[in-house]
C-alpha cells in the first residue's frame, strides 16, 4: 500500500491515520448503544491514542545526531506547522482557555491575540535567519553567534528555567486526564503520563516527537472542533458557529443585564469548594483597561518569540523559505483552535443561562438542579457546585459555580451530546499536553547534552555517547518534572504564563539583537540574559510577596520589567566592549541571506 | 552599495511595513477597546473590540506572515539569494 520514502507519503500516512481515527470514533459511538459504560469509552480513547503515539516514536527511533536533534532537517511545511501547533498548544490551552474567556472575558481575551500576533515576530525577525544558521538548539545560535561557552550557558540557564516552569504544567495536565479518564489516582496518573510522554520522545529524539506531534495535532483537534459545531447545530444557534452566534452573543448581554451580577458575601463563598468561580464579568463587552489588556498581549507576544520549544521545530525544515512559509501553516492550525474557544464559551454560557433553552439552567429550581444527572457527576468530581444562596428555591447566575476546565469537559454532556464525544475531549486534551510536554522536555535534555555536555564538558564524545546522555538526561528531566507536577504549586494556567515571562526576560532581545545588531556582543549577549531573567524573577518575588509594583505590572506581566532591563543592560554593555571581530560580522552577514551554506555544518 | 547591502535594506523595509501592520492589530486597536465596542460596524454582528479579540487579529495575522513570505521571496529572487535545491 505504501511505498517509497516515509517523507513523500506523509499526506497517505496520515490521511489513513485520519480516517482510522474516526472510524474508530464511530466504532466507541456503536459499542455507547450497544451498553458499553462511559467508565470504558474514556479508558479505551485515552489507551488507544496513546498505545498509538508510543507505536510512532518507536518506528522514529535513530542513531544519527542530526535526525535525533532536528529530524534530519526534512520536514514539509504544512506537517511542520501541524507540529507546531501541536507543540504549541497545550493542556491549558485545550482544557482551560475556552473556561478563562468564559468567566474573565475580554481581560482574559488578551492571551488570544498575544499567542498568535507572537507568531509574526517569530516569522520576521527570527525562524529563517536561525534555520539559515543551522543550529541544533537555542544556545547552540547564542553560542556560536556571541561566541564563548558563558554565552552559551547562561542562555541554557535562562531556557531551562523557562521551560521547565511550563513543562511542570503540562505533565500535570496529562496526570489530571489519565486520572479521570483511567480512574486513578492523580500522584499515580502522572507518572502515566510522564511515562506516555517517554516513549514518544525517547528513541527518536526529534524526529519522534516531529511525527507524534502531527498526529496528536489531529486528534485535538477534531476532539476540539467536533462539539463546538454539534452543539451549535444542537441547540439551533447556526450550522458554522464562528460566523453565527452573533445573536447568541447579544442574548447572553441582554440575560445578563436581567439576571444582574450580584456579589456574593464572604460567607457564602466560603462555602463554594476552591477553585471554582461564578460567572462575575460580562461575556463581550471590554472590561479591561486598554494597558491591561496590551501589557498581558505584549508579554505573551514575545515570550512566544523567545520559547526554545517553539524555535526549535523551524530547525527541522529543509530550507530558510519553508522555514518562513511554515510558520504561516503553523498560526493557521492554531488559529483553528483559537478561533474556536470563544465559540464554544459563548455556546457553554448560552446552553447554561437562557431559561428558554431545554438545557438551561438559572431560573430553574434549586432541587431541580440537583437532581440532574450530568451536574451530579461533575458535582462528584468537584468540577461544577449549585447552592440556594438567598433561600428563594430558584437558582440565581450568583448561585452557580463551576471550574475553568468544566467548560470544555462538561459542555458536551450539558448541550445532550452522547458520552462518546466526552471521552473523545479527554483524547484531545490528553494529545495536546503531551505533544507540548514533549517538545520542552526534548528542548531542554537537548540542550543540556548538546550545550552543555558535548560543546562546553566533552568536545570528543563520540555520537553514539552523545544520544546515550540525551536520552538519560531526557528521563532524569522528565521524572524532575513530574515530581514537582504532583507537588501541585501553581495552577495550570498560571505557570504556563510565567513561562513566557521568563523567557522573554531572558531570551528575547540577546535573539532578536543577534541578527538584528551586528555590534551587539558576548559581554552584552551574558549581561543582557542574566540580568534579564534576574531583574523578571525579582520583580515576580517582589510581587508575590504582596510588593505593590509599579505602572500595573503584575506577577503575570513581569516580563516587561526583565526584557527592559535585558534590553537597557544589552546595549549599554555591548557598546563600552569591544565590538565583534570580523569574522563574527561576516557570520551575521551570511545568515541575512538565505542562499549559501549553513553556518554550523550539518553534523555538529 | 554591495548587493547584499541593497538586500539587506529591502528586507529591513519590509520588516518595518509588517511590524506596523503588526503593531495596528496586536495594540493600536486595543487602545480604543471601549470606543470600537459601541461602533456600529459589526462584523458578522458581531461587536467591534469582540470580533478582533476573537477572530480579526488573529486572522489578519495569518494572512500577515503568508503575505510576508511571499515578499521577502521575491527580495531574494531579486537578488540571487534564494536557495538552490537540496543545498544545506
Amino acid at each position: 500500500m505504501i511505498k517509497g520514502k516515509f517523507i513523500d507519503n506523509l499526506p497517505k500516512v496520515y490521511g489513513i491515520y485520519t480516517g482510522g481515527f474516526l472510524v474508530f470514533i464511530i466504532i466507541m459511538a456503536i459499542a455507547e448503544q450497544a451498553g458499553m459504560s462511559a467508565k470504558m469509552i474514556g479508558i479505551f480513547f485515552v489507551a488507544f491514542t496513546v498505545l498509538i503515539y508510543a507505536l510512532i516514536g518507536w518506528l522514529s527511533r535513530t542513531l544519527q545526531t542530526d535526525a535525533y536533534y532536528v529530524a534530519g532537517r526534512q520536514v514539509p511545511t504544512v506537517f511542520n506547522g501541524m507540529a507546531t501547533a501541536a507543540d504549541w498548544m497545550s493542556g491549558a490551552s485545550f482544557v482551560a482557555m475556552a473556561g478563562g474567556i468564559y468567566f474573565k472575558g475580554y481581560g482574559y481575551m488578551a492571551l488570544l491575540v498575544g499567542w498568535t500576533g507572537g507568531y509574526v515576530l517569530v516569522a520576521s525577525l527570527l525562524a529563517p535567519y536561525l534555520r539559515k544558521f543551522g543550529c541544533y538548539t537555542v544556545p547552540d545560535f547564542i553560542g556560536t553567534r556571541y561566541g564563548g561557552n558563558l554565552a552559551r550557558f547562561s542562555a541554557v540557564i535562562v531556557l531551562t528555567v523557562a521551560s521547565f516552569t511550563y513543562v511542570t504544567a503540562q505533565i500535570n495536565a496529562t496526570g489530571t486526564i489519565a486520572s479521570v479518564a483511567l480512574d486513578i489516582p492523580f500522584n499515580i496518573a502522572v507518572y502515566v503520563g510522564l511515562l506516555s510522554i517517554l516513549m514518544c520522545s525517547m528513541l527518536g529524539g526529534m524526529r519522534a516527537v516531529t511525527w507524534t506531534q502531527v498526529a496528536q495535532y489531529i486528534v485535538l483537534i477534531i476532539a476540539y472542533l467536533l462539539p463546538v459545531f454539534w452543539i451549535s447545530n444542537n441547540i439551533g444557534a447556526g450550522f458554522f458557529p464562528h460566523f453565527m452566534l452573533a445573536d447568541e452573543v447579544a442574548r447572553i448581554a441582554e440575560l445578563e443585564g436581567q439576571f444582574g451580577f450580584v456579589k456574593n458575601s464572604a460567607a457564602d463563598l466560603a462555602t463554594v469548594p476552591k477553585g471554582l468561580a461564578g460567572i462575575t464579568k460580562p461575556h463581550s463587552s471590554v472590561n479591561a483597561t486598554p494597558w491591561a489588556f496590551i501589557s498581558l498581549a505584549v508579554c505573551m507576544m514575545a515570550g512566544t518569540a523567545s520559547l526554545p520549544h517553539v524555535m526549535m521545530r523551524y530547525f527541522t525544515t529543509p530550507s530558510v523559505r519553508t522555514a518562513r512559509r511554515s510558520v504561516g501553516w503553523s498560526l493557521f492550525f492554531i488559529f483553528l483552535l483559537y478561533s474556536s474557544a470563544p465559540m464554544l464559551a459563548t455556546l457553554s454560557k448560552i446552553s447554561l443561562m437562557d431559561p428558554t433553552l431545554a438545557t438551561g439552567i438559572i431560573g430553574k429550581s434549586v432541587a431541580d438542579v440537583q437532581a440532574l444527572d450530568w451536574y451530579q457527576n461533575w458535582n462528584q468530581a468537584n468540577l461544577m457546585f449549585v447552592s440556594d444562596f438567598n433561600g428563594n428555591g430558584t437558582l440565581e447566575l450568583n448561585e452557580f459555580f463551576m471550574k475553568g476546565s468544566a467548560v470544555v469537559l462538561a459542555t458536551p454532556e450539558i448541550a445532550g451530546l452522547p458520552y462518546v464525544i466526552s471521552g473523545l475531549v479527554a483524547a484531545g486534551g490528553m494529545a495536546a499536553a503531551m505533544s507540548t510536554a514533549d517538545g520542552l522536555v526534548l528542548a531542554i535534555s537537548n540542550a543540556l547534552s548538546h550545550d552543555v555536555y558535548y560543546k562546553i564538558i566533552n568536545p570528543k564524545a563520540e555520537t553514539a555517547k552523545r544520544l546515550i546522555v540525551a536520552r538519560v538526561l531526557l528521563v532524569l528531566i522528565g521524572f524532575a518534572g513530574a515530581t514537582i507536577a504532583a507537588l501541585e504549586i501553581q495552577g495550570i494556567l498560571g505557570s504556563v504564563i510565567w513561562a513566557f515571562d521568563f523567557a522573554m526576560s531572558g531570551l528575547f532581545f540577546p535573539l532578536v539583537l543577534g541578527v538584528w545588531w551586528k555590534r551587539a556582543n558576548a559581554p552584552g549577549a551574558v549581561a543582557g540574559m542574566l540580568l534579564g531573567l534576574i531583574s523578571g524573577t525579582a520583580y515576580l518575588i517582589w510581587v508575590r510577596n504582596g510588593g505593590s509594583g509599579f505602572l500595573g505590572i503584575t506577577q503575570l506581566t513581569f516580563g516587561i520589567v526583565g526584557a527592559s532591563v535585558s534590553l537597557v543592560s544589552m546595549i549599554v554593555v555591548s557598546l563600552i566592549t569591544a565590538a565583534p571581530d570580523a569574522a563574527t560580522q561576516k557570520m551575521v552577514d551570511d545568515v541575512r541571506i538565505p542562499s549559501g551554506k549553513t553556518i554550523l555544518g550539518k553534523q555538529h | 552599495m554591495s548587493k547584499q547591502e541593497q538586500h539587506w535594506e529591502k528586507t529591513r523595509n519590509l520588516l518595518f511595513i509588517t511590524l506596523a501592520i503588526w503593531f495596528v492589530f496586536s495594540i493600536g486597536i486595543f487602545l480604543f477597546g471601549a470606543e470600537m465596542q459601541e461602533s456600529s460596524i459589526k462584523p458578522f454582528g458581531y461587536p467591534l473590540t469582540y470580533w478582533f479579540t476573537c477572530q480579526g487579529s488573529l486572522a489578519i495575522f495569518v494572512i500577515l506572515i503568508f503575505w510576508f513570505a511571499g515578499r521577502q521571496e521575491k527580495i531574494d529572487d531579486e537578488f540571487g539569494f534564494t536557495e538552490r535545491e537540496g543545498e544545506q
